[in-house]
């Protein structure tokens, strides 16, 4: 069978499951530096089914790619500490503000760049809930999608993949290359790996070198610079990225506030509830 | 004037009900746009499906048969959606947020570079100001969904790309039927214009779908308890009161993740909207989540010990008690009340 050649698109999202009341401005804006940022879970759930694959085709080569600021290298860390082979952040101001459209075409050069045979992302991203940049990456890419998997296994070079429907389940093949999208359903990630941790605890990129100057461990040990690319590394066209390459723009932004209503309070007792029933049944509610 | 365009999603011959409620809102847009609402459906046996959508105001709708078609492939949905879109030019594209409409919107929205809304909550027609260009745009569509978790709403619109497409969930809008006498265009396309050889590599080996057993969003009378509940065993009460009303049970995400209650009950962001006549809230805080996908309801009651649970504050009737003792209270005196 032909060798595997993974690439697992995983994002940092702020956690938006834990917002606390200082999770947002006074102007209504998001806080982000109050929430902390975490591996979006479904691409845990991704990352776990490439893992997997490797466990069983060990020849399998993993390298997780992710785009966002210096920090998210973080997110590399955490696939090498698990297993994956090597990581690239993908990282340029030029990137920012990019929506679902221009973030897909920038990954989709990386794609191209690394030259995988399958690509693995999480359904959607918390901090948007969209998930459209699995599907939208498979188009630039002119290659088939599945989405919402559930188990995904390798035979006679085909992908078979388990995949959820909104009432059902359905199995189906594709050849390679093939982009499939991995939902919460799926096996929880493998937790991190003791010997990997102290292997690639140091492993770090150029930008936060130059803050940490330990070159050194580096020099010795090449195996633990994380790659870095720039709109350069990829050959993007500047007009397709950012805000200049994103379709859509956010034209307000809400929080959300509950507006009180003047509520009627009744205790528990049968009286009071026997009442509110009769009520009820008067103004036809109910009955 | 360019068209409103919605995707019907088929199931065995049947408009699903999100795609209906799409065209109802769809149709509503048209007579503010004063353009006209077209629907695309594409699978095997589609005779019906003219009488079904009618009924919602469409003028004219696009039919795809093809004996391949039966169920739903991206790549030759993608390209005979797209391929119409080119021609047919709408200004606005709607679909269901379902696990259909999100695999194949963010494809066609990659395929024709054009921005793609998914799970709006509500859809309006405004116009935007772009101060950094001094430029002015009228008629957009404001694609209005909440973000970060349900913390913020965003209102985010496509002023230069089209079609402005937008996916909504089951239940957000609502379905009307606009004349039932409403007779529109029939236009059969052909699939091979649009379909090449390599679209269907993708091989379905198995399929298995389940009927929904449980439709609690058509329910007029919802009892809906969450992890204040406190066990599975105590959501009988919950059955037994909703079987006396008439109505459904629904569940917080709480208390669907504590097994409680099946997935199929949820109410909120990541579960079903419903807006009954009458929503009872047992034992649920009322976390923004939830409230998403029922604030809409024509009456809310809580019961809830905390007397400052969150979710009091949208409710019109607040009970302040234990779930095991206030409900077989409210069950003896609804049969009371009614023999
Ligand atoms: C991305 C995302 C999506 C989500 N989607 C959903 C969704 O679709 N639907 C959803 O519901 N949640 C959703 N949630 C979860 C949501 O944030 C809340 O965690 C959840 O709604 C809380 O459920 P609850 O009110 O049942 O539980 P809790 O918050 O634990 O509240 C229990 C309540 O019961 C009361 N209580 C306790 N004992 C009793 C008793 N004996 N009698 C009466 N009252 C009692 C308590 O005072 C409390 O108010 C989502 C979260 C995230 C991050
Ligand atoms: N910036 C990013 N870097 C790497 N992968 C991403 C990024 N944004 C989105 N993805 C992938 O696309 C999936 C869907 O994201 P979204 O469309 O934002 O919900 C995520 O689960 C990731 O696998």
């Amino acid at each position: 069978m032909k060798k595997l050649k993974i690439v697992v698109l995983a994002k940092q999202v702020p956690d938006t499951r834990n917002v606390g009341k200082d999770a947002m401005k006074a102007d209504g804006t998001v806080n982000r530096g109050a929430l902390p940022a975490i591996f979006n879970p479904e691409d845990m759930n991704a990352l776990e089914q490439a893992l997997q694959l490797k466990d069983k085709y060990p020849d399998t080569e993993i390298t997780i790619l992710t785009m966002g600021p210096g920090r998210a290298a973080d997110i590399i860390r955490e696939g090498l500490y698990r297993g994956v082979d090597n990581g690239i952040l993908l990282t340029d101001r030029k990137f920012a503000g990019s929506d679902t459209l221009a973030t897909s075409y920038a990954l989709s050069l990386a794609i191209k760049k690394i030259e995988p045979n399958l690509i693995i992302a999480g359904r959607q991203a918390i901090d948007g809930d969209t998930a459209q940049v699995g599907p939208q990456v498979a188009e630039k890419l002119n290659i088939p999608q599945i989405t919402y998997a559930e188990s995904i296994s390798y035979q006679n070079n085909n992908i078979i993949v388990k995949r959820r429907l909104d009432n059902g389940i359905e199995t189906v093949q594709s050849p390679l290359p093939v982009l499939i999208t991995v939902g919460s359903s799926a096996t929880i990630c493998r937790a991190r790996n003791a010997k990997l941790l102290m292997k690639f605890k140091h492993a770090c990129t150029q930008s936060e070198l130059q803050e940490k100057s330990n070159d050194y461990i580096i020099q010795q040990r090449p195996y633990l610079k994380i790659s870095e690319w720039g709109v350069d590394d990829v050959d993007a066209d500047d007009k397709l990225l950012g805000l200049s390459g994103s379709p859509t723009k956010v034209k307000k932004i809400e929080n959300v506030v509950f507006t009180a209503k003047e509520s009627k309070i009744i205790n528990d007792n049968e009286a009071e509830i026997n009442e509110l029933i009769i009520e009820l049944i008067e103004n036809h509610t109910i009955g | 004037m360019n068209n409103i365009s919605v995707f019907c999603e088929i199931e065995n011959g049947i408009v699903a009900d999100v795609s209906l409620e799409l065209l109802t809102k769809a149709y509503h847009l048209s007579e503010k746009l004063n353009c006209k609402l077209e629907a695309i459906a594409i699978g095997n046996k589609l005779n019906s499906i003219p009488k079904q959508v009618f009924p919602y105001g469409v003028h004219k709708l696009f039919l795809v048969e093809d004996r391949r078609l039966e169920f739903y492939q991206t790549l030759p949905f993608t390209h005979i959606v797209a391929g119409i879109f080119k021609e047919s030019k709408p200004q606005i594209a709607l679909m269901g947020a379902s696990n259909v409409g999100r695999d194949l919107g963010p494809r066609v929205s990659s395929k024709l570079n054009s921005g793609l809304t998914a799970d709006c909550t509500e859809l309006e027609i405004g116009d935007f100001y772009d101060k950094k260009n001094d430029k002015q745009y009228n008629n957009l569509l404001y694609q209005i969904r909440p973000a970060f978790g349900g913390n913020i709403i965003a209102t985010i619109i496509n002023p230069e790309h089209r079609p402005q497409m937008a996916t909504v969930r089951e239940g957000v809008m609502k379905k009307e039927i606009i004349n039932k006498n409403n007779i529109g265009e029939v236009v059969n396309l052909d699939s091979n214009k649009y379909l090449n050889n390599t679209d269907f590599v993708i091989e379905i080996l198995e399929r298995h779908v389940e009927e929904r057993s449980i439709n609690i969003k058509n329910s007029q009378v919802i009892v809906s308890g969450g992890y204040g509940v406190g066990s599975k065993e105590n959501f009988k009460y919950l059955y037994e009161l909703a079987s006396v009303l008439g109505g459904e049970v629904g569940a917080s995400r709480a208390a669907v993740d504590a097994g409680f209650a099946d997935h199929a009950r949820q109410v909120g962001q990541t579960g079903v909207t419903v807006r009954p006549k009458l929503y009872i809230a047992c034992g649920i805080s009322g976390q923004i989540q939830h409230t998403a996908g029922m604030d809409q309801s024509a009456m809310i009651i809580s019961i809830n010990i905390d007397k400052d649970a969150p979710i009091n504050e949208i409710a019109d009737i607040v009970i302040t008690g234990d779930v095991s003792s206030v409900v077989p209270k409210i069950i003896a005196a609804y049969k009371k009340n009614t023999k």
